[in-house]
């Protein structure tokens, strides 16, 4: 105990008295988060749109202003030649194109069905796949208006024509806004990336400062050495959380629901993995330079198939297999669950046994695989 | 005084093809001062590091204060002092800092911590810098901070891994000083050194080449061993003389020393010859001598002895 006492007060002094990394640890995740709060976003609006409209009628027009008026779309350009959508779309100045042909206000007022091209670029899939559900739906609505129009006009009654009526209710996040979702998870990205690299960095940086040699010819246990490494940096990215937690909540207003209790236990326990894979990464490597390159390697998988960026459900099944052995993905479905859903560990027991094992796991492995030879 | 300080037997480690240390053997009593003594590269680190514990070797056993270093390491270590080449303590933490962290991890009671720091500050001179970053110490005194360091928790056995490289000569003359004064601590130190004039104020040496021991003896004796008497040369053009020299049959061997030669013959030393070779050569000799052998002498005769070329000679020899 006295030994881990000695490796804990040295690693405090220590970070006391560096001033990069407490700024790197304290000021950048604040920074990171205002940025990436507002860049990762999926919300489809402001697609630039060029129309070309052949038929320059009453109908034409409405449609334009329609499509200008509506705040999914920006209409950027209406050129006098249909050969400019093209263009348009090609430089990428323009994501939907839209062709109103020359019949179109006759072929509506004759009763025959009237054509309005629409042209997407489709590079940005996901993009392009809402752009022009958003389009179709406002075009398929001004057409049901006409339609209603010319039956009454014709004396039909409308309720004769039979309709469905959907009624979405979207819970826990009624306004759709894609910040509630992304920004407990850009938290998560943000304390797991710059976890993972101090701790990364902390053996290693006595292996190569000649200090480790020195520590290898006294007592110190290698369970000593990890948790007098570990607990240091647990405390110091846990104020960090706590930092970038309160930004999310008091800028972002992403709404907290759920257990407060569990949110700071799991975020917890997701600190210690990170910082568990970095120790890791740190009594293997030789260099710092070699450490940082691994640990890179480590977060690269962690966020792209943790469900940060990719639905999980959407990934082939052997690669979800694998996502299961990611501990960002057990923690973005709690913190996710628990700010938006107000779910607590009733529902969450299994990402939160998940979660603890592989933290527990990753710290036993730091411990039995730490020789004290050269 | 029963079993050695230091014992080894055969120790050998190998780094794929190259042999840092091939059947290291060497025996240190309790109490003595023991310096390795060779050039950059002849496997002094290596064979420190298997001592201390933290390197397990190929071949070969060593007992160091009564613990095997490999199947009891720990207890090992909790009796040695080592300090490595490199300077090894935290810049970023003061000289009282550094004692006390080096102190607790050896678990030395606060106490007996606090009063062996005074003691050994007030041996090295460092009292006053106390409160000052190891990082801004000066050569010199990083080197005392170290041995301080080392002796924190009242060690057995002191390995010192060439702690005067890179330190002023004044400085160099006050370390060795300190070192004098452990064994009357019953401190045993085993140092290694590529400077001959240090070697000399060890008890004992081991010759190292190449990954092998030489010879072990006192630096005495060492020199009695000489095969053969020496004469110093100074002439020019030097290359011509040595070339001229060496195919001599009487003379052992012909040796640089900066802008001198020392001839060693197989037998006595015969003025008469050496001045008729070089002016056989057309040689201009300006000055010669008999001298008494060097310990860099013996050293040098060792190696090309053991049929080694002396390569990796450098700066200290």
């Amino acid at each position: 105990m006295s030994r881990l006492r000695a490796l804990l007060r040295k690693e405090t002094r220590q970070m006391r008295r560096d001033p990069v990394l407490l700024r790197m640890m304290l000021i950048a995740p604040i920074m990171q988060l205002f940025l990436l709060g507002y860049a990762a976003t999926n919300d489809v609006k402001n697609v630039p749109v060029a129309l070309y409209d052949a038929d320059r009628s009453t109908d034409s027009r409405l449609l334009a202003e329609l499509i200008g008026h509506n705040h999914y779309f920006h209409l950027i350009a209406t050129p006098d030649d249909p050969r400019a959508l093209e263009r348009l779309l090609l430089a990428g100045k323009a994501q939907l194109g839209v062709y109103i042909p020359h019949s179109f206000h006759r072929d509506r007022l004759r009763n025959a069905t009237p054509t309005v091209g629409l042209y997407a670029d489709g590079t940005d899939s996901n993009t392009a796949g809402v752009a022009v559900a958003y389009m179709l739906g406002l075009l398929g609505e001004q057409g049901l208006r006409w339609q209603l129009q010319q039956a009454r006009a014709a004396g039909v009654g409308t309720s004769g024509v039979p309709q469905l009526l959907p009624e979405p209710r979207v819970w826990y996040n009624p306004e759709l806004k894609s910040s509630h979702f992304m920004v407990p998870g850009v938290l998560g990205m943000i304390l797991m990336t710059l976890a993972l690299n101090t701790a990364a960095l902390s053996i290693v940086r006595e292996r190569e400062g000649g200090t480790l040699e020195q520590l290898m010819v006294t007592p110190l246990l290698p369970r000593e050495l990890i948790l007098g490494k570990l607990l240091p940096l647990v405390v110091l990215s846990y104020v960090e959380m706590l930092l970038v937690l309160a930004v999310a909540l008091g800028w972002f207003r992403v709404p907290l629901e759920g257990s407060v209790p569990l949110l700071l236990l799991m975020s917890l326990m997701f600190l210690v993995s990170a910082l568990g894979q970095g120790l890791l990464v740190s009594a293997f490597a030789r260099t710092q330079q070699e450490a940082q390159l691994t640990s890179f390697l480590l977060l690269t998988p962690s966020m792209l198939l943790s469900g940060f960026m990719f639905p999980i459900q959407n990934m082939p099944r052997v690669i979800q297999w694998l996502t299961y052995a990611i501990p960002f993905r057990y923690y973005l479905e709690i913190i996710r669950g628990v700010f938006l859903r107000g779910a607590g560990i009733e529902v969450l027991w299994p990402q939160t046994a998940a979660l603890t094992g592989i933290s527990l796991l990753l710290i036993a492995l730091g411990v039995l695989s730490f020789r004290k030879h050269l | 005084m029963g079993e050695p300080a230091v014992s080894a037997q055969g120790l050998t480690k190998c780094f794929g093809a190259v042999c840092a240390c091939q059947g290291i053997d060497l025996t240190v009593a309790p109490g003595e001062i023991v310096g390795l003594v060779g050039p950059d590269g002849a496997g002094k680190t290596t064979a420190f590091r298997m001592l201390c514990g933290i390197l397990p070797p190929d071949h070969g056993t060593a007992r160091v204060a009564g613990y095997d270093v490999v199947t009891q390491s720990e207890a090992v270590k909790a009796r040695i002092g080592y300090l490595p080449q490199r300077f090894s303590l935290h810049r970023d933490l003061t000289i009282d800092e550094n004692i006390q962290y080096v102190a607790e991890l050896y678990t030395v009671p606060r106490d007996e911590w606090q009063s062996r720091r005074e003691e050994l500050l007030e041996m090295t001179y460092l009292a006053p810098f106390r409160r000052r970053l190891a990082g801004r110490l000066s050569g010199g005194m990083r080197q005392k901070l170290a041995l301080v360091c080392a002796l924190v928790h009242r060690p057995e056995v002191l390995f010192l891994d060439e702690p005067t490289t890179g330190v002023d000569p004044v400085s160099r003359r006050d370390f060795w000083k300190l070192l004098h004064d452990l064994p009357r601590q019953g401190v045993t130190m085993v140092i290694s050194t590529p400077y001959m004039d240090e070697a000399a104020r060890c008890n004992r040496l081991a010759f190292m080449y190449a990954g092998q021991v030489l010879a072990t003896d006192t630096p005495d004796n060492l020199r009695r061993q000489l095969p053969g008497e020496l004469m110093q040369v100074r002439c020019r053009p030097q290359r011509e003389a040595r070339e001229a020299l060496k195919r001599c049959s009487a003379v052992r061997s012909v040796e640089v020393f900066g802008d001198r030669l020392h001839v060693l013959f197989h037998g006595t030393a015969d003025p008469m010859l050496c001045e008729r070779l070089l002016a056989d050569a057309g040689v201009e000799c300006l000055e010669q001598q008999p001298v008494e052998p060097s310990l860099e002498d013996v050293f040098m005769s060792l190696v090309s002895e053991h049929g080694l070329t002396a390569t990796a000679t450098g700066n200290g020899l």
